[in-house]
């Protein structure tokens, strides 16, 4: 049994990536977990499937990094819901991420792509 | 932001349940929108979702801090499961609580005894001129409580360019005299040399204090008085600087006010007023201490050049010793007198922490007080680890089910260490308020009236890091070990069996604490032993002198304009009339008095021979001897033939006898004493032979000693010490002494009783007395405590075996001899261990005996039944309790 405390057995890249994409779907207004979660999987065409548990721990951390802020709220089927926005600072977060990740995925490519053969001495 | 969180968190939880739980609401409507029935909607949310409380688990996690939240849950967790046995947490923390608090307490006073430095600048780079091994070659008179030099060293010193030091300077410590009739009134005084105030580095608090060109020619000597004094005597007054004062009867203008941090040179004590050297010879005109070459009662302090070291600057003392004690040798001196005088070498010794005769007469006691407190300690804990032993075998399951289940070995011994750490922080507590009581009424046990202590024993921060130390100190020596068994254990082994068995048998750790304690209470008792026996010898010695009874009046008539040639009269005159007071009893005039700590000797001379040794000398009236109760044993007392222009009368003691007149009658033979040269010696007849008696201090060996007729004296001044044995009780008789002083103008009196007086030299021996035989009874009992928290435990253990056993025969008798055999043997192998720590310890004790080796059998042996008898006595009852079991319940009670 994990001890209590540890974070999920996922790589700390997931961590960051799930971080972004939640801001990624703040981009065009407020929303709420449920919201949020769907509109993630929807985007992906189901690629990808979070587990929606883990996302409260996620928005919990980027609101008390300042990047999203909350506030309670009525839902389209007037349910109580609490609705998260991106800050300021979420907003420069968000860009800064979105280029990092960008690089990654170049890096990533170049690798598995070389552009022209290496070869080996 | 954290911080906010963490003492938020409750309320954060709640929203996030609130959050969570409208997710679900969404997502159930949404799944009946799409077409499931409400139960599958339901169950599809929650499977979406995951497990709602894990989540909310995860997010209160990252809202708190960690470490110090279970720290603070074992703390709390720690503190429930001693107010569940307030009578271990009781006994736990009082036991702890009165061995930290005498630890402390005792460790306070050897702090501001020992420890500190002196309130002056840069303390470290002061050292003492002195000369460098304190020789016995000195004679003549001593006064002060630090008499290393006379005035004429001390000159040449001062003028004779040393290079090694940036300032010198000089005091004498000396009492003062503040009343001009009547009762006196006493204060502490010193003289100082005018460089005295800059050399140490001392403020002044008001006033300006007298610098080296003040001192020549002392035109104009001016007081200096302490902080204190001028807040007692003067509020705190500025205008106090510029009123005279008037000491010894004559006035002075106070000139300054030393900062209030300064209490002179000796740790311990507090001056009052001071006076520069050359104001000694206006004080006491009949007795001039600076032309004296040999009264020796000035001490002489130094700073040092930056870059001397104290070895360099006693090479250049030493180099200028021979020429200042060739041209200062007394002209009275005979040859081998002088030869050891010439002799002499003056050194520097470091001077940081003043000089303290207290820190002399109480620094060992204290050690070995605060060695002995420490055991006490020691064994408060082997008590204290010996319970949580017991607790965590009775917890084994608890602690096997929780290990099972995952909790690391880490994190439960953490757990219990949080109830030893309670335990420990509250014992520390307790035992810091306890020391500050204690330190209180130690000084006041060591403080006289007439010597009051003045120690900053103030609870400060270093009383607080003493006693913090000693609780984390113990907390370590009982909790670690008993922590560590106890998460040793291996669960299956734990839940499996039902009776528990004792794996490691004869040796286990329990029966090691108690004979360990054993053990050093032995020592402790041994201790206690020898420490009462002597003070009991101290008190009891037989010093020949009776003292209970007699009264002791010194009066001072330096101001009674009494001429230089009237005094023979004038003093025998008002012992006439102290004799005729009603009830007076016995009044015989003495010039010292005895068993107080003062003193004269000189070389002798029998039959033109000088002998080796210095008898002790006193003069006294006809009548002393009977009145001290030290009686002639041949010969006679002084009386009315023992005049001046009669041949002069000595009576001698036995002990003077035998070593200088031994062979011949000594009614009738001659002896003299030293003479300057060019003055003809005073030939003195023996008279008569009296019991021996000690002389000034009931430590001492019995001296010879030499008694001469006071009617005799040729040097009278004018103090006189008079011995009262009244008919009636002292309070009666006391009040007309001090009268009769005051019906004469300027005379002072000051009186005592004699066993007080010698009661206040054996302050060490009842300090020590009391308190290690506090400390050894107090160990003995927490040992006996222990024995019978093994023993009972041990029995209640083996009940299924007693019953086993009487069912099968055995009789109570042999259930009562099995448990006291398992009891003896840890009894003897704590005395024989005990026997031998106390056998090489002793030697350690032996300088504060008195009367007793430290070996001595008898005392060991003593003490080794007394604990013997005592551990019987605690294992009785639990073996009586295992006797008198009842087969079939303790069978049944498996």
């Amino acid at each position: 049994m994990p001890r209590r405390g540890t974070p999920p057995i996922q790589g700390d890249m997931l961590q960051g990536t799930l971080d972004l994409l939640i801001l990624q779907t703040l981009v065009p207004g407020p929303a709420h977990g449920h919201t949020i979660a769907h509109v993630i999987e929807h985007r992906s065409d189901d690629v990808l499937q979070v587990e929606h548990g883990s996302l409260y721990p996620a928005l919990h951390r980027l609101e008390s990094r300042g990047w999203i802020q909350s506030e309670w709220g009525t839902s389209d089927n007037n349910r109580r819901a609490r609705f998260y926005r991106l800050t300021r600072t979420g907003r420069k977060q968000l860009a800064q991420a979105t280029s990092r990740w960008d690089e990654l995925v170049r890096a990533v490519d170049r690798v598995i792509r070389p552009a022209a053969p290496e070869t080996v001495d | 932001m954290r911080w906010l969180r963490f003492f938020r968190r409750e309320r954060w939880d709640a929203e996030r349940a609130r959050e969570l739980a409208s997710y679900l609401e969404i997502e159930i409507d949404e799944n009946i929108a799409r077409g499931m029935r409400p139960d599958a909607a339901r169950t599809a949310a929650y499977r979406k979702l995951g497990n709602p409380t894990r989540i909310r688990e995860e997010v209160y996690d990252m809202n708190s801090l960690g470490f110090l939240e279970t720290t603070w849950h074992d703390v709390r967790y720690g503190a429930r499961m001693l107010r569940r046995n307030p009578g271990f947490a009781l006994v736990a923390i009082l036991s702890l609580a009165l061995g930290i608090g005498a630890n402390t307490a005792i460790f306070q006073l050897i702090d501001a005894l020992r420890l500190r430095s002196l309130p002056v600048e840069s303390p470290e780079e002061l050292v003492f001129v002195r000369i460098g091994e304190t020789p016995n070659g000195r004679t003549g008179r001593f006064t002060g409580r630090y008499p290393m030099l006379t005035y004429g060293v001390w000159d040449r010193i001062d003028k004779g360019n040393l290079t090694s030091f940036d300032g010198l300077a000089a005091w004498g410590a000396t009492t003062l005299e503040l009343a001009s009739s009547g009762e006196s009134r006493p204060v502490q005084g010193m003289y100082v040399s005018g460089t005295f105030y800059a050399t140490l580095g001392v403020h002044a608090a008001a006033g300006r204090l007298p610098q080296a060109a003040d001192d020549a020619g002392c035109a104009e000597p001016g007081v200096v008085v302490s902080y204190p004094f001028w807040q007692r005597q003067y509020a705190g007054d500025a205008s106090a600087i510029g009123r005279t004062i008037s000491v010894d009867g004559k006035p002075f203008p106070i000139v300054a006010v030393t900062e209030e941090k300064f209490f002179g040179m000796e740790v311990g004590r507090q001056f009052d007023v001071a006076l520069p050297l050359c104001a000694q010879p206006i004080l006491n005109p009949e007795s001039n201490a600076l032309t004296s070459p040999s009264w020796w009662w000035l001490g002489a302090i130094a700073r040092l050049r930056p870059g001397v070291t104290v070895e360099q600057a006693t090479a250049e003392l030493q180099g200028v010793s021979p020429g200042i004690f060739e041209a200062t040798l007394p002209g009275n001196y005979n040859a081998k007198s002088a030869d050891d005088y010439k002799a002499f070498r003056l050194a520097a010794r470091p001077a940081a922490d003043g000089t303290s005769s207290l820190r002399q007469q109480y620094g060992d006691a204290l050690t070995m007080l605060l060695w002995i407190a420490g055991l006490v300690l020691l064994i408060a804990c082997g008590n204290l680890a010996n319970l949580m032993l017991a607790r965590a075998t009775a917890r084994r399951r608890e602690m096997a089910v929780r290990l099972a289940i995952g909790a690391s070995r880490r994190r439960l011994m953490r757990q219990l260490m949080a109830e030893s750490l309670l335990v420990a922080a509250c014992g520390a507590v307790l035992g810091a308020w306890i020391a500050s009581l204690l330190g209180g009424s130690l000084v006041s046990f060591i403080e006289t009236p007439a010597s009051p202590l003045f120690l900053d024993i103030a609870p400060g921060w270093r009383m607080a890091a003493f006693a913090t130390g000693l609780g984390i100190l113990t907390c370590v020596a009982f909790g670690l070990v008993p922590a560590l068994r106890a998460t040793r254990t291996e669960p299956g082994k734990a839940l499996g069996s039902r009776g528990e068995t004792d794996p490691s048998g004869r040796f286990n750790l329990r029966r090691v604490l108690v004979v360990g304690q054993l053990a050093v209470s032995l020592v402790l008792l041994v201790g206690a032993l020898l420490f009462v026996l002597t003070f009991y010898n101290v008190a009891t010695v037989d010093t020949g002198i009776r003292t209970e009874g007699v009264i002791v009046a010194e009066y001072d008539y330096r101001r009674a304009g009494v001429a230089d040639d009237a005094h023979a009269p004038f003093q025998r005159e008002f012992a006439e009339t102290l004799r005729n007071l009603p009830g007076a009893g016995e009044v015989a005039r003495v010039s010292i008095v005895p068993l107080s700590g003062s003193g004269w000797n000189q070389s002798l001379f029998v039959d033109g021979q000088l002998q080796t040794g210095y008898p002790l000398i006193n003069r006294v009236d006809g009548n002393y001897f009977s009145l001290v109760g030290s009686p002639i044993v041949s010969g006679r007392t002084f009386d009315v033939r023992d005049v001046p222009g009669a041949p002069n009368a000595a009576v001698v003691t036995e002990k003077f006898v035998e070593r200088y007149l031994a062979g011949r009658d000594p009614i009738g033979r001659t002896f003299h004493f030293d003479a300057a040269p060019g003055e003809t010696p005073t030939i003195y007849t023996v008279v008569g032979v009296a019991r021996n008696a000690r002389y000034s201090d009931v430590h001492d060996d019995v001296e010879p000693m030499v008694y001469l007729a006071m009617e005799q004296e040729t040097q009278y001044g004018p103090f006189l010490s008079i011995l009262v044995r009244p008919d009636v009780p002292a309070e009666v008789v006391t009040p007309a002494l001090i009268t009769a002083a005051r019906e004469r103008p300027g005379m002072l009196a000051q009186v005592s009783t004699l066993s007080d007086t010698v009661k206040q030299t054996l302050v060490r021996e009842r300090l020590m007395a009391a308190l290690a035989g506090f400390f050894g009874a107090l160990a003995a009992a927490l040992a006996a405590i222990g024995l019978y928290g093994v023993m009972s435990y041990m029995v209640s253990r083996r009940r299924q075996e007693i019953g086993v056993r009487m069912a099968l025969g055995a009789g109570r008798g042999r259930i009562l001899g099995m448990v006291l055999r398992e009891a003896g043997v840890m009894v003897a192998a704590g005395l024989v261990v005990g026997g031998v720590l106390a056998a090489l310890g002793a030697r350690y004790t032996q300088s504060m005996l008195f009367g007793l080796t430290a070996t001595d059998a008898r005392v060991i042996g003593g003490a080794a039944v007394l604990l013997a008898v005592i551990a019987v006595l605690a294992s009785l009852w639990p073996a009586q309790r295992a006797a008198r079991l009842e087969p079939t319940v303790a069978l049944r009670d498996a």
